[in-house]
């Protein structure tokens, strides 16, 4: 049987999630930071690790390229995940999902103007509160927009805040809090179940057990 | 549209060129035959119907999932069949109004407006069974056998087969007497197994402990066949109708791994693949490395009500297309005839070769008749008076 492929992304999420996977006894060999490769191998003969993009995770899985997979919430939320399970919330990699605004902005009569990277997010969110808002999509700097008179509003990750603090923004509503999740494939957890089942298990009680100190 | 794109093919829409054409074909008339030995009677269900009664008892998925248009004639709004298992219920409901127990198959072309899963096909060559008018768990087996034989026909490889029960889920949720809105988001929660939101969602409702336990717990109920005695004890106190979900569980697994011990088992009673449709046991085949199950199928009661005869109902269907992709290609033979179409003892000795079941091209004069890029690995010529068969 072929190896059980894991799929995870470079930065937080890589390092925060190496630990659970330490309890259920899979170890990268070498640190894809120092490597050009994409596929690793690890301490298991039977699990493999590949490390793409952080919104690339979601389909990786879902068309099975990968059975396992750690994705951000808000990267499920925005890309769908449609067609894969999210049996365990990993408590790591956690942040805010927020609507930020120019410090003492009045409110917005009418439409909304909503600069943003999470559009469906942002479109489902003001719909769920009875606003209509034109949504932006940028790629980054977000801060920017309501600077310069693109936006009236931005949808964001906050982590500390101090990067909208410096540029004069602050948040103003929370829409979700948001942590990484394990997803996997449902062919894979039919077919592959207790293997899977197994690493789910480990991994359980490794984020159980870091609940509990903390 | 640029010139260069103008002979693109719309996404998930494919055309089937010879060799794959000769695989589907080869194994529908083997699986026809095979449906057919079993009793099933084939039929075929129009292309095309009145929107309204396509759709009924399909559920809101049908409904995005089938194309719309307008009749000139009536002006009413048409679908295009996205599924064929309701045209074949109504079939059976409507038109047929048999009391024996009623078994039917078919297989033909669906459209969908969407394919199940990105880079799959919106043109499924659906292919499928249906047993109408047995309540119980043999009208299951018997569809699940006939699942199994198609998967055997077909060379699929390391099946393993997945057994779920709705009735589970509902008799819980009809217990905790949910609203619907708050149902609809349970199950979407069920569907991705979801565990985080399941909590914060049960925690919301108000149940009984013993209830939300339950709610709790049915997803994770997944695994080999110990996951049923598991149900048993944890669910003990919840009635004759989980109870009895339990029991039609245990008989189909128990039969399958008798009947057929290759197939890997596994039971998962929170799984709700089209929980508006189906009432009772659900299966679902897969094969290594596919991220959708190759045939699916279960039981489903209640869809005659709209048509105006409620009958158990239970089937399986599958994409012929998919199927196939299993199937070895077989290298064609073939003979190249060389001769003037006039002479009768030509035509006589290729019409002896052709009813002998050998496939026999005529080598039209001035083209170029290559034997390779024709498939022949003979040439019939003339050899005195005689006509004779010359390997190439």
């Amino acid at each position: 049987m072929k190896p059980l492929t894991i799929a995870l992304s470079k930065g937080r999420i890589f390092k925060e999630t190496l630990p659970l996977l330490k309890a259920a006894g899979i170890e990268m060999l070498e640190d894809p930071e120092k490597s050009r490769k994409l596929v690793f191998d690890t301490s298991r003969d039977d699990v493999k690790i590949i490390i793409i993009r952080a919104t690339d995770v979601p389909p990786y899985v879902q068309y099975g390229a990968a059975d396992i997979g750690v994705a951000g919430k808000d990267v499920l939320m925005e890309h769908g995940a449609e067609g894969v399970y999210e049996p365990l919330d990993l408590e790591i990699a956690k942040c805010k999902l927020m609507v930020a605004a120019l410090n003492d902005a009045p409110e917005v009569e009418g439409r909304v103007r909503v600069a943003t990277k999470f559009v469906n997010i942002t479109r489902s969110y003001y719909a769920s509160q009875g606003r209509q808002a034109d949504v932006i999509k940028l790629y980054g700097a977000m801060e920017l927009a309501p600077l310069v008179g693109l936006a009236d509003r931005i949808v964001d990750i906050v982590d500390t805040g101090n990067t909208l603090r410096a540029n004069g923004l602050e948040p103003t509503e929370l829409i979700c809090e948001i942590s990484s999740r394990l997803i996997v494939n449902r062919a894979s957890m039919k077919t592959r179940h207790k293997q899977i089942q197994d690493i789910l298990d480990a991994m359980e009680s490794a984020v159980e057990a870091r609940r509990a100190s903390a | 549209m640029s010139r260069e794109e103008q002979w693109l093919l719309p996404d998930g829409v494919e055309e089937i060129l010879p060799a794959g054409a000769a695989r589907i074909e080869t194994l529908r008339r083997r699986l026809l035959d095979q449906f057919s030995s079993w009793g099933y009677e084939l039929v075929f269900p129009p292309l095309i119907e009145f929107l309204d009664s396509l759709l009924n008892g399909g559920g809101r998925d049908l409904e995005r999932e089938t194309f719309k248009l307008t009749d000139q004639l009536s002006g009413r709004l048409m679908g295009v069949r996205a599924d064929i298992t309701p045209q074949v219920a109504r079939l059976d409901a409507h038109t047929l109004r048999r009391e024996a127990p009623t078994r039917l198959c078919y297989c033909s072309t669906a459209l969908r407006t969407r394919a199940p899963q990105p880079g799959g096909s919106r043109i499924p060559y659906q292919v499928g069974v249906e047993l109408f008018g047995h309540a119980g768990m043999e009208s299951d087996a018997e569809v699940l056998s006939l699942l199994l034989e198609t998967l055997a026909l077909a060379d699929v490889p390391e099946v393993t087969l997945d057994l779920g029960h709705v009735g589970i889920y509902r008799a819980l949720v009809k217990a905790g007497g949910l609203a619907e809105a708050d149902e609809t988001a349970l199950s979407d929660i069920y569907v991705r197994k979801a565990s985080h939101e399941l909590d914060h969602m049960l925690a919301e409702l108000s149940l009984r402990t013993e209830l939300r336990d339950a709610l709790a717990a049915l997803p994770f109920l997944a695994g080999d066949v110990s996951v049923i005695a598991q149900a048993r004890t944890l669910l003990a106190g919840f009635g004759d109708e989980v109870n009895a979900a339990l029991d039609e569980l245990e008989g189909l697994a128990k039969f399958v791994q008798a009947r057929y011990p290759q197939v890997r088992l596994h039971v998962d009673l929170g799984e709700l693949r089209g929980y508006h449709y189906h009432t009772g046991c659900l299966f679902a085949a897969y094969t290594a490395g596919s991220s959708e199950p190759i045939a699916k199928g279960g039981r489903y009661d209640h869809i005659g009500e709209v048509f105006g005869r409620a009958r158990p109902a239970t089937g399986f269907s599958a994409d012929l297309k998919l199927l196939a992709t299993h199937q070895p290609v077989s290298s064609k033979q073939g003979v190249l005839a060389i001769g003037d179409v006039c002479d009768a003892a030509f035509a006589a000795a290729v019409k002896q070769l052709r009813d002998q079941g050998e496939r026999v091209l005529l080598s039209l004069p001035g083209a170029k008749n290559d034997a390779q890029e024709l498939q022949c690995d003979r040439q019939l010529v003339q050899q005195g008076d005689n006509w004779q068969l010359v390997s190439l």
